[in-house]
């Protein structure tokens, strides 16, 4: 299969080797190639943010940096995380590379949008990289007023402003991927037969055009009311900080389904792929994406429980946040089933999944505690919720991450990694990860807040597993840039379908041609169908 | 006349799959400007409940007259877009010209209008901030934290309105060439109905800015 690649000889990245072919690209394939290495650098950027955060919480005493040094780190930490590497990371890099080809495209319905949303992201990336190496910003990633607009004195409006930038392309990126599912299906390919993966960022791009506005004005009126005194959060001219928490939740909420939903689309297209079944309840999975996206903006509320609002917002939030556990469960049963009687096969990218589903069954079932009133009370901003939404948007996002680049990088590169080292770097990820965040579950219980560089000794043995937990995820993400680079030059050949996989991009070539199909496919059979295909196969 | 098949972009299979592509992503990019523009509309009503009485009082400073006049030019503006759209579609490539033209001018005596009305808040201290003096004209001396509230939201709202009606009229000008050139055709014009579908947008969101700001409490 590999030969036959070979005789057409050229490929999207065999396409023009010059700088320029490279950046003036409207192929959907480099602008993902494109996206992954900007993602990777903030990724690591933020990573190293973490890492003295966590470093400093080592030990009881703010004995590594100041107060105000920590507060502007994990502040760092959390708006390059979320901004730039969670939000954009699966859509930008995986959807930008696999939704033409897995719907039978050439292209995205919008290639120079498309090329201009990734030159916006890197223009916000170095306004925001400006923001921090001026000093950086101490209001946390939640910006709240009155804080952010008048007692602090760090970059907010240049990091404000970065992100309103970075807001459009995320748009872009979102109104593409719905103009082409819409409109350029191959022929036969209905909405029904459409992979899970396309759902997830269906529903994805959906909350991005609704609620990225939301945010976008939001930030706008705190850059004006900070910069022009505007007063439309301010008490002292009669405006309602509580105001901003609303708009800013009624984005910020939802974009952890913007976080989570792609991700769950890898997770489908991965357990059928290893599991070699049809996803059970296929329509169910598809369904409850659409469900999660729109009861993702219903729950916002859940943010503001000891912010003053009335008990019956409090209640009514409550049990809205509970309905959004209905289609995440749905899934997850789905998934469980689809690998009952399967003959499971333990790829790297497997195994990914299979860590996604137990971290982020975890993070939901935290996620339900937390939507109770009572013991949202109890344990609101300590480290319980930061165990809970690292579960959640790393558990559940980076896992889907690194096991979609795992499994689609033959396709992507036309080569396989190195098995032993995939492996352990998985293992190391998920071991590392579990060891950082559980303690940090009890530590909330326990009543130790979020965001404080000191915390009385008691707190101390279960801080310092977490960071050595840290170390131990640090070295589980930094080994796929090792044994992924290395097998760019020395891999072995992948071939067009290593892992006997279902699904259009799979029927072309590896890497793509830049037209991504030599002949337009047609499409004939449901998604998913193993069965068939095990069947030909004997 | 240019030839059609050579607008038609390597990706689509035919004119008809692009245009269908290009009005439902001006539809959607819309759908992002109401959530945008929402949040203001949101805040307004907040406080508006909140500051009833000195909202009401603070409308009534606005020149309900201009607002009117503008109103009217805005529609007609909408008209001309309208017509303009309507001769790209049937490849009347000189009407196509002049009505771009008209609209131009149109947007552009709205955008003055807003500078008078603006000026005359300058002038009267309405501006919130520092200097911001506020007087009830009819009677109660009501809040002054309502009333800048008021004035916080009236240039916001109005500012960002005004923002979008500039970057409307660039695209315009800047649609004048390919229509000189005679580029639209009964095959192809996408181009001048996503605009026209902006431009609608922008009148349309000053349709709701006119009655909130100007008209409602009035007495």
């Amino acid at each position: 299969m590999s030969t036959h690649a070979a005789e057409l000889g050229s490929n999207y990245l065999t396409n023009g080797f010059s700088l320029k072919s490279w950046l003036l690209t409207k192929d959907h394939k480099r602008i993902a190639i494109l996206y992954m290495i900007s993602i990777t650098f903030f990724f690591i950027l933020g990573g190293l943010f973490a890492f003295a955060v966590r470093l400093e919480l080592l030990t009881p005493a703010g004995d590594l940096m100041e107060a105000d040094t920590y507060n502007r780190m994990f502040t760092m930490h959390g708006v390059v995380m979320i901004f730039f590497f969670l939000i954009p990371s699966i859509p930008a890099v995986l959807g930008n590379f696999l939704v033409p080809l897995m719907v039978g495209a050439k292209d995205l319905a919008f290639p120079k949008i498309n090329l201009a949303s990734w030159y916006v992201y890197n223009l916000a990336g170095i306004i925001t990289l400006g923001a921090i190496f001026m000093g950086g910003v101490d209001t946390g990633w939640t910006f709240y007023t009155p804080f952010s607009t008048t007692y602090s004195n760090s970059y907010v409006v240049l990091t404000v402003v970065g992100l309103f930038i970075n807001g459009f392309s995320s748009i872009f990126t979102g109104l593409n991927f719905i103009v082409t599912i819409h409109r350029m299906r191959a022929p036969g390919l209905t909405w029904f037969r459409l992979p899970l993966f396309i759902w997830g960022h269906y529903a994805t791009s959906l909350i991005i055009m609704l609620g990225t506005p939301v945010i976008a004005i939001t930030l706008a009126l705190l850059a004006a009311e900070r910069s022009l005194h505007l007063g439309i959060f301010d008490p002292a001219l009669g405006g309602d900080p509580i105001l901003f928490q609303h708009l800013f939740w009624f984005y910020s909420h939802p974009a952890v389904y913007i976080m989570i939903l792609p991700s769950m689309g890898v997770i489908s297209e991965i357990i059928s792929a290893f599991a070699r079944q049809k996803v059970f309840g296929y329509h169910f999975v598809a369904f409850a994406s659409i469900a999660i996206a729109i009861l993702g903006f219903l729950v916002w509320g859940h943010h503001l429980f000891v912010s003053g609002q009335s008990v019956y917002a409090g209640l009514v939030f409550s049990v809205l946040s509970m309905l959004v556990g209905v289609p995440s469960a749905v899934k997850v049963f789905n998934w469980t089933a689809t690998m009952f009687k399967g003959s499971i096969s333990r790829e790297t990218p497997m195994l990914y999944a299979l860590g996604f589903i137990g971290l982020f069954t975890i993070g939901g079932l935290t996620g339900v505690m937390l939507a109770t009133l009572g013991f949202d009370v109890h344990v609101h901003d300590t480290y319980f919720v930061v165990a809970h939404f690292h579960y959640i948007m790393v558990g559940g996002a980076i896992m889907g991450y690194l096991g979609g680049i795992h499994f689609w990088w033959p396709k992507m590169t036309g080569r396989l990694y190195p098995e032993f080292w995939s492996k352990l770097s998985a293992g190391l990820v998920f071991i590392g990860f579990n060891l950082t965040f559980f303690p940090q579950f009890v530590l909330g219980y326990l009543g130790m807040p979020r965001r404080y560089w000191s915390y009385p000794d008691e707190f101390q043995v279960l801080n310092v597993l977490s960071t050595a937990g840290a170390t131990v995820l640090g070295v589980g993400y930094v080994m796929p840039l090792f044994y992924l680079t290395y097998s760019l030059a020395f891999g072995r050949a992948a071939g067009d379908n290593p892992w006997g996989a279902y699904g259009l991009e799979w029927e072309t070539t590896s890497p793509p041609p830049t037209e991504n199909f030599h002949h337009q496919p047609v499409v004939t059979g449901e998604a998913y169908d193993y069965p068939s295909l095990e069947a030909k196969s004997v | 006349m240019s030839d059609s098949a050579s607008m038609l972009a390597h990706h689509f299979d035919d004119l008809d799959q692009q245009r269908e592509a290009s009005s439902l992503g001006m539809w959607l990019f819309l759908v992002t400007e109401i959530m945008f523009f929402g949040v203001l509309f949101c805040a307004y009503l907040i406080y508006r409940g909140a500051n009833f009485a000195a909202f009401a009082e603070a409308s009534h400073s606005l020149d309900i007259g201009l607002g009117a006049f503008n109103t009217a030019v805005l529609i007609g503006s909408s008209l001309t877009m309208a017509l303009a759209v309507w001769s790209a579609q049937v490849g009347r490539r000189k009407a196509t010209v002049w009505f771009l033209v008209l609209t131009i001018i149109l947007g552009s005596v709205f955008l003055g209008v807003k500078v008078i009305e603006y000026s005359a808040k300058f002038e009267h201290h309405h501006v919130p901030g520092a200097t911001f003096d506020w007087h009830a004209p009819y009677g109660d001396p009501v809040n002054q934290d309502g009333a800048e509230m008021f004035f916080n939201l009236y240039f916001a709202m109005t500012g960002l309105h005004a923002i979008h009606m500039v970057i409307g009229i660039a695209i315009l000008a800047v649609l004048i060439i390919p229509a000189w050139q005679g580029k639209f055709t009964p095959e192809w014009h996408n181009p001048m109905e996503c605009l026209g579908l902006y431009w609608h947008f922008v009148d349309i969101v000053w349709i709701f800015l006119f009655p909130l700001l100007y008209l409602i409490g009035r007495h």
